[in-house]
């Protein structure tokens, strides 16, 4: 028996992790994490983690299973480690992943900081994403794995823990399919078992990233230009466009061969997006710094599988660690690499950890 | 976690006494709504009215000063903004509500509500530093605000820091410059003497549920000249200041619990003196670093509620307190509002000039009718261990 937290977001996932933690025979207390900085935000935001609703939603989960609930205020930590910067990543061009940054900094570092301080063992959150612990010498050694619902697996976002924050972590969930999970919410008489997933970044109520960044960043007006130069159209702010995109260019002029045109390269130093044609994003070398690692590091040169963004394919590749450094080189090229999303490694099912996409480039032309 | 947990939340609600509970679920077998004509209405009706004049008997008012409603909230509602609105209705050029600063929300978010929809003013008094409106702050407003004030609000103890104040004194200057005097005394009943008739008051906003009646149920005094525009519409009950079928059932076990606040306010107080000063000298002995908020001396059941003790515990956040002392079996509070859940530091505690880091540490606990040795000793108990772990708490998530 540990005496555990549940985080708890007021969705079905993070109520069910409670209710299996509890069944388990565990010691379980609730607790929700305000993050928005103002109480406004609190009662604006519309969806995500962070409405009065949401956490109502938990409170009445955990009054359901009989458990102590708190809301813990950690606005000012995420505002400093998440949403600021988020901010700071996209003025430098390069496109954040702050699910990452929140479970680094924030679930499995301040609410885990604070609950062991208080004499909790562990925290249990409703990621889908499984830990097994395997034999090591004379105890055990906890891996991070993929979820058995591939459809759901959110191993991507949790490749930044390393074996400490492993040592204190339970997810619950990753060996049920999501419809599954939503049966045993209904099941348990869970008022939230058909609440709608969230999605998108929960700090954007409205989901419209490149206004809520213009917002705080002001308005940043820039050419659109080809690889030779020619400019193309205009734009509000660089900060604005990913590696990849497609949509929302808005050019007015038609490329000569008719050919889709895709942003390629965002410029903050000249305030400069670059588009060009789709060949130009397929890639094979990255470079990732800020390597993470939810185990030991990787000696020499490894083969691994390579995810770079949440729910994407996972391609074959050697990597090489030096320190804080990575370098993969993939089986073959891949479209829409954005630096400052996470390269995360797996050795089949097993989170090998992770770095932040510095830069990216081809071996050899073809 | 011991078998029955130490209940220290006596001014959030306390025990219903068995007497309101016989006297309650009697009368929810009788059938009959108090506004019939018939024979049925006729004996409910009774029921109510009795209830009113035992009530204003042992308030000293008359019981066509009673107004029955749902609770102090709604007693605090009807006052400010009741009386703001005549006013407003009828021109008189009072436009400024004289409230104290560290009101009970129920009052400070009718005010606000006023300022921000109905262009209402307000003009704040600041508490001294023991949480006391000084009857010379009142001078001073109403030397500058007198003769546009709509109300003078003041309640009568503070909920958090259980601070009395010098009603008496404040009412008389109100009364003085013809400006209504309200006060909710929610957290006073029972705990200090409540000489309504002598006092002067002219809206006295009660409850039930604190004092061991139902919830659900309280009262606002209302002098008879007093006007204040109804908020809820309908059959015109209570002076038509209040439409709604009357609760019977709840009328009668309010009127109950009232009459055993009032007759046993003496020996309460005096027993509740001695647990409160118990346990807030065995707090400063476990940690001199602790802060008592209010005035406190041993002994005294005047200037502090009897039955309040506010703690400030240097270096803890009160939520990590509260969890706990909750997991060690003890139940209190941070005494402030939450917000979305998430604690904010005591608007009172910032009005009484303490930092807002200091004001996150605190601590209330309340003692109540069913409250022992026993209670504090476990409170005591669990202090130390607490506020050791807290103290680590804050370390580690105020570091970056």
């Amino acid at each position: 028996m540990m005496r555990v937290v549940a985080a708890m977001s007021g969705g079905v996932d993070s109520a069910v992790a409670a209710a299996r933690m509890l069944d388990a025979g565990h010691e379980v207390v609730g607790v929700h994490l305000a993050l928005s900085q103002s109480a406004a935000t609190l009662r604006e935001s519309a969806r995500g983690c962070c409405t009065l609703e949401d956490a109502g939603d938990a409170r009445r989960v955990a009054d359901r299973l009989g458990i102590p609930f708190y809301v813990w205020d950690m606005a000012e930590r995420f505002r400093e480690d998440v949403v600021e910067d988020f901010v700071a990543e996209y003025a430098a061009g390069r496109t954040p992943n702050p699910c990452l940054r929140c479970n680094e900094k924030i679930k499995f570092a301040a609410l885990l900081d604070k609950a062991l301080a208080l004499g909790f063992d562990a925290v249990a959150t409703g990621h889908y994403a499984q830990i097994r612990e395997v034999p090591d010498g004379s105890g055990v050694r906890r891996e991070l794995h993929r979820a058995v619902d591939m459809a759901k697996d959110q191993s991507y976002v949790l490749g930044v823990l390393d074996a400490e924050q492993l040592a204190r972590a339970f997810f619950p969930l990753g060996d049920t399919t999501k419809p599954d999970i939503r049966a045993e919410a209904a099941e348990r008489g869970f008022s939230i078992a058909k609440k709608p997933d969230s999605h998108d970044i929960c700090f954007i109520a409205d989901g419209d990233t490149r206004g809520w960044l213009t917002a705080r960043l002001g308005e940043q007006p820039g050419e659109i230009v080809d690889t030779d130069g020619t400019v193309l159209g205009e734009h509000g702010g660089s900060f604005g466009y990913t590696v990849g995109q497609r949509r929302g260019l808005g050019l007015k002029v038609p490329a000569a061969d008719g050919a889709k045109r895709y942003v390629v390269q965002t410029r903050p130093e000249t305030n400069q997006v670059v588009v060009g044609t789709a060949e130009l994003l397929g890639v094979d070398e990255i470079t990732g710094d800020h390597a993470r690692w939810c185990g030991a590091a990787p000696e020499g040169i490894v083969s691994v599988g390579a995810q770079v963004r949440a729910h994407g394919e996972e391609i074959p590749a050697t990597a090489w660690a030096d320190g804080d450094h990575v370098e993969v080189r993939l089986e073959r090229r891949i479209r829409g690499v954005a630096p400052g999303q996470s390269v995360v490694l797996y050795e089949g099912t097993r989170v090998v950890g992770s770095a932040t996409i510095a830069g990216t480039g081809t071996s050899r032309k073809d | 976690m011991p078998d029955a947990p130490t209940y220290l939340d006596h001014a959030a609600t306390t025990a219903v006494l068995p007497e309101v509970i016989e006297t309650v679920t009697e009368h929810m077998r009788q059938l009959g709504n108090p506004s019939s004509l018939h024979g049925a209405g006729r004996d409910a009706r009774r029921v109510v009215e009795e209830s009113r004049e035992s009530i204003a008997s042992d308030l000293g008012v008359r019981p066509s000063e009673v107004i029955f409603t749902s609770g102090g909230t709604e007693s605090d509602n009807m006052a400010v903004k009741g009386t703001w609105f005549h006013n407003y209705e009828n021109e008189t050029g009072r436009n400024v509500l004289v409230v104290s600063a560290i009101e009970h929300h129920a009052v400070l978010d009718a005010v606000e509500h006023l300022v921000l929809e109905h262009d209402a003013e307000v003009a704040w008094l600041e508490p001294d530093s023991a949480g006391r409106i000084r009857p010379e702050t009142l001078q001073k407003a109403l030397d500058e605000h007198g003769d546009r004030a709509a109300l003078v609000s003041v309640m009568w103890a503070n909920n958090e820091v259980g601070t009395v104040q010098p009603v008496e004194e404040l009412a008389g200057l109100a009364r003085e410059h013809g400006v209504p005097f309200h006060t909710d005394a929610v957290q006073a009943l029972g705990q200090v003497p409540l000489p309504l008739g002598e006092v002067g008051a002219d809206l006295v906003a009660l409850t039930g549920h604190k004092i061991g009646g139902p919830m659900g149920v309280g009262l606002l005094v209302a002098g008879r000249d007093q006007t204040p525009v109804p908020l809820t519409h309908g059959g015109g009950q209570e002076r038509q200041l209040r439409s709604g079928t009357l609760d019977t059932p709840a009328i009668a076990g309010l009127a109950v619990a009232v009459r055993r606040a009032v007759s046993e306010q003496e020996l309460h107080a005096k027993t509740m003196i001695q647990l409160r000063d118990r346990l807030i000298q065995g707090a400063l002995d476990l940690d001199p670093t602790i802060q008592v908020s209010g005035p406190w001396e041993p002994g005294d059941g005047i200037l502090r509620l009897p039955a309040n003790a506010h703690l400030r515990v240097p270096g803890c956040d009160g939520d990590s307190l509260l969890y706990l002392l909750d997991a060690a079996g003890v139940q209190c509070s941070t005494g402030s509002a939450c917000q979305a859940g998430v604690p904010q530091p005591s608007h009172v505690l910032l009005a009484m000039g303490v930092e807002e880091d200091a004001a996150r540490g605190s601590l209330r606990l309340t003692l109540g009718r069913t409250s022992t040795d026993a209670d504090v000793d476990a409170f005591l108990a669990a202090l130390p261990g607490a506020v050791d772990r807290a103290r680590r708490a804050r370390g580690v998530s105020r570091g970056a």
